[in-house]
């Protein structure tokens, strides 16, 4: 079954065509990881899973499905917790008093904790040592690093147990152990939620060619339009590359020339 | 000061302070973390119009002012939501409109308007009864979105965020706008346009200096909204001063004291 449908989905701002008639399945329990060049529309394309492209000119159709509860859904019908996201700009007000574990508690309600419970306390404290971050819970967020930030917007969205993780550059500013962290901690998460036919869907942006290689089990090349989407080593191909990056430059020698 | 309290005039004054100076703190923590620190002046002023258009037609201003202010903000809210124009832009545009309508209204009225100086400056050993049921039912108000704290705390911290969880963030944004405009107008009999603004700024501004959470900011910007109305009004009562004046003046050293500790 596929957890995510895009039907000829075109997306514009004013008369920017962002995304011109995308068609596309995800398979349940698949690891996509999404690739393209700047500018090509890859963070667009999550924020029309998570339904926050609405009021924008859009044709074409979004759908989401992965049990009877979610049944080729729009995005604004799924239950919200259905869906994990890592934004790719941490937009949050600076100057917000906010402690890390706090924003993983938020994950949890979808709603800013004036008290945390013990138990609450308890999972988001279990979830910040799973990534790696249970030393940040107690400090502010905006003054934590780029990469701490990502490791805590991690817990954030994996907290609530989502069944499709939409994460839109997580590895950005994360060292290279905290990268290799990253992956095995998404892995260990698709394992241990998906019980038989209900998986967990990961659709992850990323510009690592190498990681998505050996990770991803898709590979989706996107540039405003889809140049490609299968397994890595298909789409991963030459004229692939050179076609959605326009030139097949340094990142192309960094994947052949292994 | 405690003998003072028997008369019915300080009573009245002391509840009014007191509530003014919760709610204005409590929706001030919203609008200081939003930056739109501006934003309670503009609606002040919206009041200000409304209140010379209400003695125009020589009804109950606040009957006029009420609507008045609060289709200002929601106003605001809309045009900010709808254009890229900077917070204080939009804010400042319907500002500088009310203050020329109120100007107008009072002009046309012939005469000097010694009740109009009055809604400038407040003046709340003045305070009547309906005056103070007004604040009332806006308190009450106030309590009754208790629950909208965390919504709209969490629009406050990242609004994206909030709207990826589906939260209904523009229908909170505007009952937050909603909320302080029935706020200003009602105590701006209480406090006067002028210091309205400092009521909801400057509590929230020294709690943000001395606070790690939110929750925190919270109690504590509305522990010093409240708790500066007491020495405010003794010392404008003991040396004969305007009481609106001498809570703000309290509520600066707060601030001050505030800025210090943070060192
Ligand atoms: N809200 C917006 N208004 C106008 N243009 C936008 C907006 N969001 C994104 N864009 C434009 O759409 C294009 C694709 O953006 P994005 O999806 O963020 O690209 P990517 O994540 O692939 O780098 C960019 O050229 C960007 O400038
Ligand atoms: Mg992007």
């Amino acid at each position: 079954m596929n957890a995510l449908e895009f039907d000829r989905y075109s997306i514009r701002f004013g008369d920017f065509q962002v995304l011109r008639e995308i068609s596309l399945g995800v398979e349940e329990g698949s690891f996509v990881a999404i690739l393209g060049p700047n500018g090509a529309g890859k963070s667009t394309l999550l924020k029309s899973v998570l339904g926050l492209t609405q009021g924008l000119p859009q044709e074409g159709r979004v759908q989401i499905s992965g049990s009877v509860r979610v049944l080729g859904k729009d995005p604004g019908e799924v239950p919200p917790d259905w869906m994990g996201y890592v934004p790719q700009v941490k937009g949050f007000d600076r100057s917000f008093p906010a402690l890390a574990l706090e924003v993983v508690v938020s994950g949890l309600r979808r709603s800013w904790p004036l008290r945390i419970r013990p138990e609450e306390r308890r999972r988001a404290e279990a979830m910040l040592e799973q990534v790696g971050a249970l030393h940040l819970a107690g400090r502010r967020l905006g003054r934590l690093s780029g990469g701490e930030l990502q490791r805590v917007y991690l817990a954030r969205a994996l907290i609530r147990e989502p069944r499709l993780l939409l994460l839109d550059e997580p590895a950005t500013g994360v060292d290279a152990v905290g990268e290799a962290d990253l992956y095995r901690h998404l892995e260990a998460y698709q394992s241990a939620h998906s019980q038989g036919a209900a998986r967990v869907t990961v659709l992850m942006i990323t510009h690592d060619w190498e990681a998505a290689q050996h990770h991803a089990s898709q590979v989706l090349l996107l540039n405003r339009r889809v140049v490609g989407y299968g397994r890595p080593e298909a789409v991963l191909c030459h004229e692939c590359l050179a076609e959605a990056f326009g030139h097949v430059g340094h990142a192309h020698s960094l994947v052949m020339g292994r | 000061m405690l003998e003072a309290l028997q008369f019915p005039f300080l009573q009245r004054a002391l509840l009014a302070g007191l509530m003014v100076g919760g709610l204005a703190s409590y929706l001030g923590v919203f609008v200081v973390q939003r930056r739109l620190s501006f934003l309670g002046d503009g609606l002040a002023h919206a009041a200000f119009a409304g209140v010379a258009l209400g003695l125009f037609f020589h009804t109950e201003p606040l009957w006029v002012a009420l609507p008045f202010a609060v289709a200002v903000a929601l106003a605001i809210t809309w045009v900010r939501e709808r254009s890229n124009l900077g917070d204080d832009t939009a804010i400042g545009i319907f500002f500088a409109v009310s203050v020329a309508l109120g100007v107008l209204f009072m002009s046309l009225r012939q005469g000097f308007a010694p009740d109009a100086v009055a809604y400038l400056f407040g003046s709340i050993l003045a305070v009547t009864k309906a005056d103070l049921l007004a604040v009332g039912a806006v308190a009450l108000l106030v309590v009754l979105a208790a629950p909208l704290w965390k919504h709209w705390a969490y629009a406050t911290f990242d609004r994206e965020l909030a709207l990826a969880d589906r939260r209904p963030v523009s229908l909170h944004d505007y009952l937050l706008a909603g909320l302080v405009a029935l706020m200003v107008v009602t105590a701006v009999k209480v406090v006067g346009i002028v210091l309205i603004a400092a009521f909801i700024v400057i509590p929230a501004a020294a709690a943000r200096l001395l606070s790690r959470t939110f929750a925190a900011m919270t109690l504590l910007s509305v522990s010093f909204g409240v708790l500066s109305v007491i020495p405010g009004l003794m010392v404008a009562y003991q040396l004969d001063v305007p009481a609106g004046s001498a809570i703000v003046l309290v509520q600066a050293a707060v601030f001050a004291l505030a800025l210090w500790l943070r060192r």
